[in-house]
Parts: C-alpha cells; sequence; structure tokens
C-alpha cells in the first residue's frame, strides 16, 4: 500500500509472441538461434508496448525474468555468450535485479511437489540425462552455475530462495524499497534515463526491478516482489 | 551510423562442401523469377538441388501475418522476426543440405535484413551483428532495377497491386501507397549499393530481357561450379523436362544437326 503505480511484465507474454513460443515449444522447431531470437522478439514487444511506456510515465515496472535468462539458457546450450549480448544490446538496464538463488536439490524436490518437471524445464532437448529427473538435475545445475557467473558479471542482488515466502519478501522488499525512494525525489527526464542506460547499473528514476531465478517454481513462491498496488495494465 | 563495422564469421567462406547461392534485389527486380529459372537448369544439369525463400518458415510466417494485420510490429520486432525465421531456416533447410554437399538456392538473404532494417532506422552494426552465426554465401547476385521499371512490373504484374509493408507504409512516408513505394524502395536501394561493396555481391542488370539476364546467371554459375562435385543419394528418373536452354553451344548444334539429318 505505498501508492506506486505499477506495471507488471513477463517472459514469453508479449501479444505478438505468446501464442508464437507456446506453440514453438509444442514442437520441434527449436535450434539454438531461433529459439533466442523468439525471446527476443517477446522481449522487444514487450520493452516498445509496455517497459518503455510506463517507465516514461514514471510507474514502476516489474519484470519475472529479463534479459539474464536469455543469456544463460543461450550459453548453456552452447551459443556464443557475445551473439546473445549483442541480440538484447537494445534492452533498457534495470536499476535493480533480485536473483532468487536456490540449490538444484531443493529445486528438484519443490517441482516435484508442485507441477512436477516438464520437458523444456529439464532441457530434454538437451539430451543431458536419460529421464526427466536426471536430465532435469544436470540441465538446471548448468543453469545455476551460469546464473551465478551472470549474477556477479552483472550485480544482482542475491536472496536465498530455499527461505519461506514471507521472509523472501522481506528481503525483497528491503531492496526495492531504498530504489523507489531515491527515485521519486527526481523528475522522469529521457536524456537522464538514456544516461542511466549507458551506465550499467547505475539506478535511475523510473525503477525497473527485474527477478531472476532458476526456474519458473520459484516464481510462484515470490511472485510480485513489491509494494505493488493497482497493477495497471499495459499503456 | 559511420561506425566501422566489424569482421564477422560471415565474412568468411564456409567450410562445407554443398553450394549456397541467393539471389537480392528489391521487389519486382524479377530476381525471383531468374532464380526459379536457375533452379530448372541447374535440375536439367542433373544436380540435386534445394530452395529456401524470405519469411517462410510455417512458425513465423504466421506470427509476422499477426502482426502485420494487426500494425503491432516496429522496426525492432519485426527485425528480430525476420532473424528468428533466418535462423530456423539456416538450421534446418541450408546448413543440412550445405555440409551433405549439395546445392542450395535462396531467394533473399540476410542481405535484404541489412538494407530495409537500416531504412526502418535499425542500427545498421546491430543488425550485422544479430546475423553473425549465418555463413557467407558462395554467389550472391544483387539485381539492380529502376524503381519505375520495379513498379511496372508489380501493377501491371498477376498480383496488379503492392503490399503495405513492400511499400514501407508503416514508416509513413506518404499516404499515398506508390509514392511511398518510390520513397521506400529507393532508400533500400540506396542501403543495397553499399552493401554491393561491403559483401561484394554480384550486379545484375535486371532492365535486361528475362533470357539474357538468365544467360549471363547461367555463365556465372557455372564457373563458381567448376570444381564442385555434385552428390546424390538416389537415382530417380528425372521428371520430363519442358525446359531448354536458350542457346545450344556451337557444338552441340552442329551434332544436333548431324542426328537430324
Amino acid at each position: 500500500m505505498q501508492g506506486y503505480g505499477v506495471l507488471t511484465t513477463g517472459w514469453t507474454r508479449s501479444e505478438l509472441m505468446s501464442k508464437t513460443i507456446a506453440s514453438a515449444k509444442q514442437g520441434n522447431i527449436l535450434d539454438p538461434w531461433s529459439h533466442s531470437l523468439l525471446y527476443a522478439t517477446d522481449f522487444a514487444d514487450r520493452l516498445e508496448h509496455q517497459i518503455i511506456p510506463a517507465l516514461r510515465s514514471g510507474f514502476v515496472v516489474l519484470a519475472d525474468r529479463y534479459i539474464y535468462t536469455a543469456f544463460v539458457r543461450n550459453t548453456v546450450r552452447g551459443c556464443d555468450r557475445q551473439w546473445i549480448h549483442d541480440v538484447f544490446g537494445f534492452a533498457v538496464v534495470p536499476d535493480l535485479v533480485c536473483y532468487l538463488r536456490i540449490d538444484v536439490d531443493t529445486l528438484a524436490l519443490r517441482v516435484i511437489e508442485s507441477k512436477g518437471m516438464t520437458y523444456w524445464e529439464s532441457g530434454m532437448d538437451m539430451r543431458l540425462g536419460a529421464d526427466l529427473y536426471d536430465s532435469f538435475k544436470k540441465y538446471q545445475g548448468l543453469i545455476i552455475e551460469e546464473f551465478d557467473k551472470v549474477a556477479e558479471e552483472f550485480g544482482f542482488q542475491v536472496v536465498d530462495a530455499r527461505r519461506p515466502p514471507e521472509e523472501i519478501q522481506e528481503a525483497l522488499r528491503a531492496r526495492i524499497l531504498p530504489i523507489l525512494k531515491e527515485g521519486r525525489t527526481k523528475r522522469i527526464n529521457k536524456a537522464a534515463a538514456d544516461k542511466v542506460a549507458a551506465e550499467k547499473g547505475v539506478t535511475g528514476k523510473p525503477a525497473l526491478v527485474a527477478a531472476e531465478k532458476s526456474t519458473e517454481k520459484i516464481v510462484e513462491k515470490a511472485a510480485m516482489p513489491a509494494p505493488a498496488k493497482e497493477p495497471a495494465t499495459t499503456g | 551510423m559511420t561506425t566501422p563495422i566489424i569482421k564477422s564469421p560471415y565474412l568468411s567462406a564456409h567450410p562445407y562442401p554443398g553450394k549456397l547461392i541467393i539471389v537480392e534485389g528489391i521487389d519486382g527486380s524479377g530476381k525471383s523469377t531468374q532464380l526459379s529459372l536457375m533452379r530448372k537448369w541447374l535440375d536439367s544439369q542433373g544436380y540435386n538441388v534445394f530452395y529456401t525463400e524470405w519469411n517462410s518458415s510455417a512458425l513465423v510466417k504466421e506470427t509476422t501475418r499477426r502482426g502485420k494485420k494487426t500494425k503491432l510490429l516496429t522496426p525492432m520486432t519485426f527485425s528480430l522476426l525476420h532473424a528468428t525465421d533466418f535462423a530456423n531456416r539456416l538450421y534446418h533447410q541450408i546448413l543440412p543440405p550445405l555440409k551433405a554437399g549439395m546445392i542450395v538456392l535462396a531467394d533473399r538473404y540476410m542481405y535484404t535484413a541489412f538494407a530495409r532494417d537500416a531504412v526502418r532506422g535499425v542500427s545498421p552494426s546491430w543488425v550485422r551483428r544479430l546475423y553473425s552465426f549465418a555463413i557467407k554465401p558462395d554467389l550472391a547476385f544483387y539485381f539492380r532495377v529502376p524503381i519505375e521499371v520495379s513498379l511496372s512490373r508489380l501493377l501491371e504484374g498477376t498480383r496488379a497491386e503492392l503490399k503495405y509493408y513492400e511499400a514501407g507504409m508503416d514508416l509513413g512516408l506518404s499516404p499515398n501507397l506508390v509514392e511511398s513505394f518510390k520513397i521506400f524502395q529507393s532508400r533500400t536501394m540506396a542501403e543495397y549499393d553499399k552493401i554491393v561493396d561491403e559483401f561484394g555481391l554480384t550486379v545484375m542488370d535486371a532492365t535486361l530481357e528475362i533470357d539474357e539476364q538468365q544467360e549471363q546467371v547461367r555463365d556465372i554459375v557455372s564457373k563458381a561450379l567448376a570444381t564442385y562435385k555434385p552428390k546424390r543419394g538416389t537415382h530417380v528418373k528425372r521428371e520430363a523436362l519442358f525446359w531448354r536452354r536458350f542457346t545450344l553451344p556451337e557444338s552441340e548444334r552442329a551434332q544436333g544437326e548431324a542426328d537430324r539429318a
């Protein structure tokens, strides 16, 4: 109940691409490049139609997964690291990235206890193991390893995702509130925003908060990590 | 943008035993006609030929159509969708036959993106990096034609109309479709001219008669295939060909006359 205008946006949820990605996942077309490019197109659509207009209007934007998810998945699949960085070169740098970190054993238990392991979450396209479980453990292990590197490189705020949801929420709020307070006093100004985007990792006015985590499971546990009020629709 | 273009992998020759031949040109330049003639000719020569077309993968095509219909596409998403389609076709349609030593013909290639996206205001160096996973064709034709000629071909042809995006109507250059087409395609041509130098495309005079152009195309292709060893996995009987060469070499003509005599 803090009175901020909030827009939430999530990976693969663009108007243009959500159906396309869903049908791609069911089919067999996914080579690593088009895989990454489908997500990049989805991201560009949301960036231009949701994120940037909302930031310009002074909204707080909460992103459930951001470009780093693509970096990690792409690298794990053996693609060129520089290439995926280049592809997403048009992105706005978030004011804060919260990384909900978990270990692969706890993760496996959680996933089995909830909706179960899926083909893509288990990285079955990479043929890492004979069954879902073996493949899941190996794949998510690689993903976490890579996320840790990316977290270091881009200065993520790490939150221990093994704790209960209330504690995680607490931890997220403690990181988000200072950024919002800092931003509130400044006026939105395109030049400033651009400058911020140029200097990676610097905090600016329109707060863009991205949450990254090892798998969608945790999203549910800690969704909406903010003093979210009246989630606004697309601008 | 004057940033020097970084040297990308696709600037050096690919290592595969097959051959990749592509055509580029503005809409109405006649490139597809020339490519389909080349395809039939290569077939008739006993080559195993694969063909792929810009923006044709089922999944992406559907999305592009939806995006175009709702006018939801921006220059960025437009560019990324085409790159997705290209990546998908490269992986599934272009690389396997090339690795197996066959001939692949592509109607439009990454140069189309370099030209069109630049006109739509997307950073040229970003687009080049976007396509850095691509491979360099063995032969790339650019069919150069004045706007008036391409326009009259499109308006007098079977289609007899211009498409919204083909005319660059999304750029708001002019409310008039024909005017917009002229401005958009002129700018695209200017980009192509830069690309020709940058990537060493083979420029064809697309104002010539169809058969004249095809003769030239075949000469160039023959030279490019001089050292190529065709591979086939099957020995099916070839379809009856209605296709003939435009001119017979002197020796064959003499032989034909001798046979008939």
